[in-house]
């Protein structure tokens, strides 16, 4: 594989763009595919001929992408993106389970889990009765099985459904899923898995990992944004959120997006067929990262795994705290410096709140707050990493004495 | 130099932004999120700090090509604007939120974290002028709008405040701008003007109090000390206050009566006529240091946009102005509220009034 940015960045020589974990450049092979479908017409859904065309890519696609994530075809349900698959998952599920058994109504879930589910999960406990019970985590992000264990035990005929992430979007640590499936299946309670940070960097086989329902995003792995899936095992049936033309085993109504999923599928492709060099390419560049960053900044916390291997933390996530600063300080003077990184999870609202996930590893407020996300993919380079080496410490030393002037007026 | 402009989503600050980065600085964006519980969207003219505002504040940075952050002061916000607000009205006085905000948060907070951040100045747009002295030092004149001038809530910035802040605006007139943000493209040219407390966004200020510091009730009395009605809670008072006071019986001679103190020791509201509201003599704190001036005479205002009556200055030893004395008495001015001295167009202090007497 050509380790080498593609030339169509070369309109940004100076960015050194690290939140790949937010979003990643588009896979030349998707944009083709893209550019093949927007030409032509038809409703996959219509009878004709252009119908049968549209349907047949379609239809290909799914088979291609359920080809790479161990699926069966029919188990893949096109959404349009993580957000709406995971809210189909736990509120279908929950909705299809209580209306069958009204005694279940508790979801067990994490304390780390992206908001996209934790927000569905809000809103179920306010208007849908739900009972949520979040299991904590240890210091490094992973979920504690033993208090799964015992919340499930206490009373199995309760549990609507279990959501756990596959790997945290914001640390990387890779969650249990083994076991915690296996606690699922002793009770007989349907399990969903966030696999939207996971599906494109680790080797995720819906059938292998025994989950019910698995959330997939095609713009974190190469593809466009707006389009993704909901994996479905075939005897699960989620109350719809949208109601129409029956699309998606009726379980997803709506006209289907034939470029979007065209570029999904190229991209899921493009994805599995270079995965174990591109993860070799890219996890050292991350360690290379991680070590540098430590000699620069020797005070600065590693948060997630310290283990570095993809069975305990995604390849391209490096995360840390930097003791005094602010992240957003940070943030703000490394963009400067063509330096892309994150916070954390983007906040539309704009103001940022400490992540939920540093707080439930048991992090402080203020470190919570002092944190960055670097996360690499497939265009990164040497440089990228060598860009924000040279930016880190009078970023850091700067961040530091904004800081110092709040507290002193605190 | 390298410059945050602070956007808050009108077209004032706006258009000061363009013309920072017109005049070839290296202009940031930065909203302000002032309220932790932000509102989505802006209800009539009225509030500030909405999703809306902020995105409107997003969209003239991409306009301009400038970088764009949202800075999280609502801690600060609250507890050096809103809580001060609420300690001042518990404690009979009348503050004015928006200057306790350009003192502690935009020419503090924010022009402190930009200063350690390598920045030079911040740029606002607010409608007041800054002149250069032959000495270096910094002078704040009025804006040429008179409708619009702010050099009132700005007399608390200090030389150093002043040597760091842009306001580009000074020069112009409000239609002026306007005109000029649609033609820059500027989304918000046509946007409402925002008045009153923007933390208080139907601004019922009696009813936000009440939110916040509980039912209080007590006595209503005239300067007899005869009890000649009830309230709620005499926080929600201003001196000079006629309407709201719920006075059953007329007072004898039939004449309107006024709030003419709060007393929150015994909780207590006294109301007479209007001629008790007449006071010559305010004292200050903190003393305003006018040890340079050679005039004797100034022109004092105390409230945003009120008019000016001129003062005679009441020097201490130590040549610093503890009081001023005003030529003709004026009526309702309260404790709390600012007074800001002026030298024609030029201001020469700013402090809060600690009493008001005939």
């Amino acid at each position: 594989m050509d380790m080498k940015p593609s030339s169509k960045h070369s309109s940004l020589p100076l960015q050194a763009y690290l939140d790949h974990a937010a979003t990643t450049p588009m896979r030349p092979e998707a944009i083709a595919a893209m550019s093949e479908q927007f030409g032509s017409v038809g409703n996959a859904s219509s009878l004709h001929g252009a119908g049968r065309r549209a349907r047949r890519v379609v239809e290909e696609s799914r088979e291609l992408i359920a080809s790479h994530v161990g699926a069966a075809p029919s188990e893949i349900v096109f959404t349009a993106g993580g957000t709406e698959s995971d809210n189909l998952a736990v509120k279908g599920l929950f909705w299809a389970r209580s209306a069958s058994d009204p005694q279940q109504k508790k979801i067990l879930t994490s304390s780390i889990e992206h908001h996209a589910l934790l927000d569905p999960l809000v809103w179920l406990a306010q208007e849908a009765g739900a009972v949520v019970v979040q299991a904590g985590v240890d210091a490094q992000a992973r979920v504690d099985l033993e208090q799964v264990t015992e919340f499930i035990a206490l009373d199995p005929q309760a549990f609507a459904v279990i959501s756990i992430m596959l790997a945290n979007n914001e640390v990387g640590t890779v969650q249990p899923l083994a076991e915690l499936v296996e606690l699922a299946n002793k009770y007989g309670i349907p399990i969903h898995t966030d696999a939207v940070q996971a599906v494109g960097q680790l080797d995720v086989d819906f059938a292998e990992l025994g989950v019910d329902a698995m959330s997939i995003s095609a713009h974190k792995l190469g593809g466009p944004a707006g389009v993704g899936a909901l994996v479905l095992g075939r005897n699960i049936e989620p109350t719809p959120l949208l109601h129409g033309g029956g699309q998606e085993r009726n379980v997803r109504s709506g006209t289907l997006d034939v470029p979007a999923i065209a570029g999904f599928a190229a991209a899921v492709d493009a994805a599995a067929m270079d995965r174990v060099e591109r993860n070799a390419h890219v996890a050292s560049l991350r360690d290379n990262l991680v070590k540098r960053i430590l000699d620069v900044v020797p005070d600065a916390i590693v948060n997630g795994d310290q283990q570095f291997s993809e069975q305990y933390r995604l390849p391209n996530n490096a995360h840390f705290s930097f003791p005094g600063c602010e992240g957003d300080a940070l943030l703000m003077l490394l963009d400067a410096k063509g330096v892309e990184c994150s916070t954390g999870s983007a906040c539309s609202a704009g103001i940022a709140q400490p992540s939920h996930v540093l707080l439930a590893m048991g992090a402080t407020s203020s470190t919570a707050r002092s944190s960055l996300r670097f996360s690499l993919g497939w265009t990164s380079t040497q440089a990228d990493v060598d860009a924000v080496i040279s930016a880190i410490g009078p970023a850091v030393e700067r961040a530091r004495m904004a800081s110092a002037t709040l507290v002193d007026q605190a | 130099m390298k410059v945050v402009a602070a956007l808050s989503g009108g077209v004032d600050s706006a258009v000061a932004a363009a013309r920072a980065v017109d005049a070839g600085h290296e202009v940031v964006g930065v909203h302000l999120a002032l309220s932790a519980s932000q509102q989505t969207h802006r209800n009539g003219s009225r509030g500030c700090c909405t999703l809306e505002d902020s995105r409107d504040a997003r969209r003239i940075a991409d306009v301009l090509g400038i970088p764009f952050y949202i800075w999280d002061l609502s801690e600060e916000f609250r507890r050096d604007v809103v809580d001060d607000f609420i300690a001042e009205y518990q404690a009979g006085r009348t503050p004015n939120p928006c200057i306790r905000c350009n003192e502690s948060i935009k020419f503090s907070a924010v022009l402190n974290r930009a200063r350690a951040l390598c920045f030079d100045a911040i740029c606002t747009g607010h409608y007041a002028r800054i002149e250069s002295n032959a000495d270096g030092q910094r002078a704040l004149l009025r804006g040429v709008d008179p409708k619009k001038d702010q050099s009132y809530v700005l007399g608390v910035l200090s030389q150093q405040d002043l040597s760091q802040s842009m306001f580009p605006l000074g020069d112009s007139t409000k239609d002026h701008v306007r005109q000029e943000a649609a033609a820059r493209g500027l989304l918000v040219a046509d946007k409402s003007d925002s008045y009153d407390v923007c933390f208080i966004p139907d601004g019922d200020t009696g009813a936000f109090l009440r939110s916040q510091l509980g039912d209080q009730p007590g006595d209503i009395v005239d300067q007899s000390g005869e009890v000649v009605g009830s309230h709620q809670g005499a926080f929600a008072f201003t001196v000079g206050q006629r309407r709201g006071l719920s006075l059953g019986d007329p007072a004898d001679d039939g004449r309107a009566r006024f709030v003419l103190s709060i007393e929150p020791v015994n909780n207590t509201v006294v109301v007479g006529p209007r001629e008790s509201l007449a006071v010559q003599t305010l004292e200050l704190e903190p003393t305003i240091n006018v040890s340079d001036e050679e005039v004797s005479i100034f022109d004092v205002q105390w409230r945003a946009h009120g008019s000016t009556t001129p003062a005679h200055p009441v020097l201490s030893d130590s040549n610093v102005v503890e009081a001023v004395v005003l030529v003709e008495p004026a009526y309702g001015i309260a404790a709390g509220q600012e007074l800001v001295m002026y030298h024609e167009e030029r201001v020469v202090g700013s402090a809060r009034i600690r009493s008001a007497t005939s």
